[in-house]
């Protein structure tokens, strides 16, 4: 020790005062989750963060008992993907809104996604800090993640994760950071994303008029309370989608300053666009990209290249039994990989 | 003076000298400032406790065992007027360490001298009232920054008429060097916070009335033991201060732009180690802002040699008092004139940082004035903090007792049976409240309704002044909590940025290097990257320490989830569980550790949370064992510098606890 007064009191020494609990199995977490046990919700995300061997098989078992065969139909939460550029308010936005559904008495997750430290590995996840919850209220439910070297995408684990706990809750969110990559990845996973944009800031109107980025279900004018600037921004954002030819896209403008404005009418827009949207459609698609990530984060460009492209890929995965989980639609790419190999 | 007259036809009056001081209750607290006025105290300096800092009264949750702990409790008037009594608040100079909750502290004081037969025209003091650098570095925010600002615009502007010789704000360099400032950095955030004020105070006084109000703005400012360049430090910031008054102001009158300032010296440098040294440590900090007459002090507090053990006691307050009391009696510093006049070296010093100052005010500047930049100066902070605890790892920076001349006998002053400090009786807390209770149950309760109902109207107006609503309702009865509540509900809640997620990565060092394979090491074999919640639970706001510990952790690659200050235990619970974190860091310097460490222990245990807790803070050896008996697993104090020591026992504590094999680094 350096200083000669610090004490550590023992543990150091492997002694332990209770014994680890073991950790509960894929399988079994995914029963909990079917009978919407919200409380399996922190031990889900371990293991799917977990990627010792072993843990891969784990996972394959929960996400089996999720699957649409096992529940007979497409999980029942809506999954909300709530995506932009970094400044745009998001995680106060967030607050707002879990309080909001809270208040409707919807269970929510929120997995939120941060950037990670390339140096060092480790990351400072402080997201959280900025979503006010009841520490006793046990149907909300948080959770960071660093992206882990994915550049602006998802964490290997939050796709499995918003699968697994979209069977129990019944508001999954995913927060991301960036413009660009990440709300397309987040589009593969959500139902619903929603593109928040700060007032004075043209970055999302200059990516969505350029076609770098793809128009989002819903976009989000934060900081409404900024006056003429937040006006603008809602009227400029109107015309780009005109001229996109994208009138559904509704724009909705928010303040998250006390008292907050606009969330009702947020999670109106929300709850619309969901349920004009063929679920089992996308939910589809988002196993079939989900699948493809996973060999792609196992297998690399060279896995990609014996499948013969990330494009043929997906016109295969395309034709696969849409009953098929994701982790046998892994499987499949990988035995079709070696075939081709 | 005329060229050449180095001595004063009349030697100078002494600076206002005046100890930091309240505790346990209002009645202990009026007996210790009877008995430091006896000893040749000149003001008086009120600590309030954290609750009454925060804005909350001594029955609320978040003020579990910290009643009474770093200053005193106060709810009501009667709280103020037993606290006051017997003290004549005509002739009294008072200072009230209190800034979020200021504008009620203050009308507190006027109803107190109300009852005294005082007038508030007569009153004469200071609030300190500088909510940037709470924000930035103490933690005793309690509302959003735009309302916070119009608080103090209101205050400044309700004080320039109605209680005209009261120094409405006290604008905080302080702060900033304990989080880690450097001294250009302390004087251009410092300068900037005071121009944030200003701009706010310009859109509510005629401007007729600005160069009063200029004159009435006082600063609050720390000294380190480098001080001859800290002396240096104060005349860069007189020159500036008195620039900004001309130029951006249009203060006419130079009396109007001279900078006053009042001092306590440097807590930051004080050690654990050796605490006797601390005593020098003090003297010539305290020679920082005397020795030069052009930049002399107006009012200073010391510390006390023992701070970094624990609360000091009235014989520790007494011996820095006196240090004070030779300096300005004992010794010939009054007599002469500046004796800095024409130093080739202080000039060019006081240039040096006066330009240091002005680049880093205009970058402040681009980012929209200092209420904008909280989250840029917050993360140069953090930085400025990190280079300094790596100097003194390093050994670059030295410090006796600590990274040099280690060796020493045992110290007699810290044999007693308490460690040579102050320990607050714990039932004070319970009296306290039973106190409350029945102030609440005396007072008339109607009247103290409407006048929360006309507060709220108030406050949601924006261009009323809040002062009278809030004398009125000191005037009524109501209480602490109940003021800031009223002001909550319209204002809202606030979560102050926590600098560390902005902070850069750390140097790329061979020992980070090791550390990094070693958390590597760990992590593959926990099948997820090591995870690390450090937590600041209670209302201490003094977050420097959460923060290093933070960024190191995440320079060593860990996972580190870190929420910001004031949490309660179940709020730390609820995010060990939710972030399956595996080791639990605690963050506590206010004293409330026995309370609130066993608390936060049993909410992990009823959350089903195994994860090992370490705890860092000032955690006097007396109350080792109890924190171990409460499941504490490891224990740093401010003696235990070496961060990268601390991660590497953290690696190893998780691996032991999870079963995964050591490896000696």
């Amino acid at each position: 020790m350096a200083g000669a007064r610090a004490a550590l009191f023992g543990h150091v020494t492997g002694r332990r005062v209770t014994p680890a609990r073991p950790a509960p199995s894929g399988a079994e977490l995914g029963a909990r989750l079917r009978e919407r046990d919200l409380t399996a919700a922190p031990a889900v995300l371990n293991l799917v963060e977990n990627r010792a061997p072993g843990g891969r098989e784990e996972v394959a078992a929960l996400l089996s008992e999720v699957s649409p065969a096992a529940l007979e139909g497409e999980p029942s939460a809506h999954i909300v993907g709530v995506t932009g550029p970094p400044g745009a308010g998001k995680s106060s936005l967030l607050s707002e809104l879990v309080g909001a559904w809270r208040a409707q008495d919807r269970s929510v997750a929120v997995l939120t996604v941060d950037p990670t430290s390339k140096r060092s590995g480790g990351a400072l996840l402080g997201d959280r800090a900025r979503i006010a919850f009841d520490p006793s209220d046990r149907k909300v439910f948080i959770r960071s993640t660093a992206a882990g070297g994915q550049l602006g995408g998802l964490a290997p684990a939050t796709r499995a994760a918003a699968q697994a706990l979209a069977t129990a809750f019944d508001v999954v969110v995913i927060e991301t950071v960036g413009v660009g990559q990440s709300e397309t990845d987040v589009a593969d996973v959500a139902d619903t994303v929603a593109v928040v944009v700060q007032p004075g800031s043209g970055d999302v109107l200059q990516f969505l008029k350029a076609g770098i980025m793809e128009v989002p279900d819903v976009l989000v004018v934060n900081k409404a309370d900024l006056g003429q600037v937040a006006v603008s921004a809602e009227r400029d954002l109107r015309s780009a989608l005109r001229a996109l030819d994208a009138p559904d896209t509704e724009v909705i403008s928010v303040s998250c300053l006390p008292p907050p404005r606009g969330i009702e009418e947020l999670i109106a827009a929300l709850d619309t666009h969901r349920e004009r949207t063929d679920l089992s459609e996308r939910r589809l698609q988002a196993r079939r990209a989900h699948a493809l990530a996973d060999f792609a984060a196992e297998h690399g460009e060279r896995g990609l290249r014996s499948l013969g492209g990330r494009r043929e890929a997906e016109r295969w995965l395309g034709a696969a039994d849409p009953g098929l989980d994701v982790p046998t639609l892994t499987r499949a790419l990988e035995e079709r990989a070696m075939e081709d190999a | 003076m005329s060229d050449g007259e180095h001595r004063l036809a009349d030697p100078d009056r002494p600076w206002m000298m005046r100890t930091y001081a309240g505790h346990s209750n209002p009645r202990r607290s009026n007996e210790l400032y009877r008995r430091n006025l006896a000893k040749g105290q000149t003001g008086l300096s009120i600590a309030f406790d954290l609750p009454t800092q925060t804005g909350y009264d001594s029955d609320h949750e978040l003020a579990r065992g910290e009643v009474g702990k770093v200053g005193v409790p106060i709810s009501h008037r009667g709280d103020m007027a037993a606290l006051l009594d017997g003290i004549p608040l005509r002739e009294m100079n008072t200072s009230m360490t209190i800034n979020a909750t200021a504008a009620w502290l203050l009308a507190l004081y006027i109803v107190a001298a109300e009852e005294q037969g005082v007038g508030e025209d007569a009153l004469q003091g200071t609030t300190q009232n500088d909510i940037i650098k709470e924000y930035l570095s103490r933690g005793t925010y309690a509302f959003p920054p735009k309302p916070s600002m119009r608080l103090i615009a209101d205050m400044v502007a309700y004080t320039v008429e109605q209680v005209p010789r009261w120094n409405p704000i006290n604008v905080c360099s302080y702060h900033l060097q304990e989080a880690g400032a450097t001294p250009v950095q302390e004087i251009a955030y410092s300068m900037s916070n005071a121009i944030a004020v200003l701009d706010a105070v310009r859109e509510r006084v005629p401007q007729d009335l600005m160069g009063r109000v200029f004159g009435r703005i006082s600063f609050f400012v720390n000294a380190g033991v480098r001080f001859i360049e800290e002396h240096a430090k104060l005349r860069a910031m007189a020159e500036l201060w008195d620039e900004i008054g001309r130029d951006r102001y249009d203060v006419e009158d130079p009396r109007h732009r001279r900078f006053r300032y009042g001092v306590q010296v440097n807590s930051l440098g004080l050690t654990e180690a050796q605490p006797e040294n601390n005593v020098q440590r003090i003297v010539l900090e305290a020679l920082a802002v005397t020795l030069g007459r052009n930049a002399r002090a107006r009012a200073i507090q010391l510390p006390a040699w023992n701070e970094a053990l624990g609360l000091p006691r009235p014989w520790d307050q007494q011996w820095s008092l006196r240090i004070q009391q030779i300096l300005a009696y004992e010794t010939d510093l009054l007599e002469y004139a500046d004796v800095f006049e024409g130093s080739r070296v202080m000039d060019a010093l006081v240039a040096e940082l006066a330009d240091g100052a002005r680049a880093e005010m205009a970058i402040v500047e681009e980012h929209g004035g200092a209420v904008e930049a909280v989250p840029y100066m917050k993360a140069a902070l953090v930085d400025s903090h990190r280079e300094r605890v790596r100097r003194i790892e390093s050994g670059d920076q030295p410090v006796v007792g600590i990274n040099r001349f280690t060796e020493t006998e045992p110290s007699p002053l810290t044999a007693d049976a308490e460690g040579g400090i102050l320990v607050v009786d714990p039932a004070v807390e319970a009296e306290q409240i039973a106190e409350l209770e029945r102030w609440r149950g005396e007072r008339d309760q109607a009247a103290v309704e409407d006048a929360l109902l006309e507060l709220a109207r108030v406050a949601r107006r924006g261009d009323e002044n809040i002062m009278p609503a809030t004398i009125a309702a000191a005037r009524a009865g109501a209480t602490t909590g109940e003021w800031a509540q009223t002001l909550r509900a319209v204002f809202g809640d606030y979560r102050a940025p926590t600098g560390v997620t902005d902070a850069l990565a750390g140097g790329g060092d061979e020992e980070l290097a090791e550390l990094r394979t070693e958390v590597d090491r760990v992590s593959d074999a926990l099948g997820r990257r090591l995870k690390f919640l450090v937590g600041k639970p209670g209302l201490d706001g003094h977050s420097n320490g959460a923060e290093q510990i933070a960024v190191r952790a995440r320079d060593v690659g860990m996972d580190v989830v870190y929420e910001g200050i004031r949490l309660t235990p179940s709020q730390i619970a609820a995010s060990a569980l939710q972030e399956g974190v595996h080791v639990i860091g605690l963050s506590i310097l206010s004293g409330s550790h026995p309370h609130l460490i066993p608390a936060v222990t049993e909410a992990l245990r009823d959350a089903g949370v195994d994860a090992p807790v370490v705890v860092g803070g000032i955690i006097p050896e007396a109350d080792w064992p109890a924190l171990r008996a409460a499941g504490v697993a490891a224990l740093y104090t401010p003696t235990d510098f070496d961060l990268n020591r601390m991660m590497r026992d953290i690696v190893e504590l998780v691996a032991a606890e999870t079963g995964i094999a050591a490896k000696s680094l």
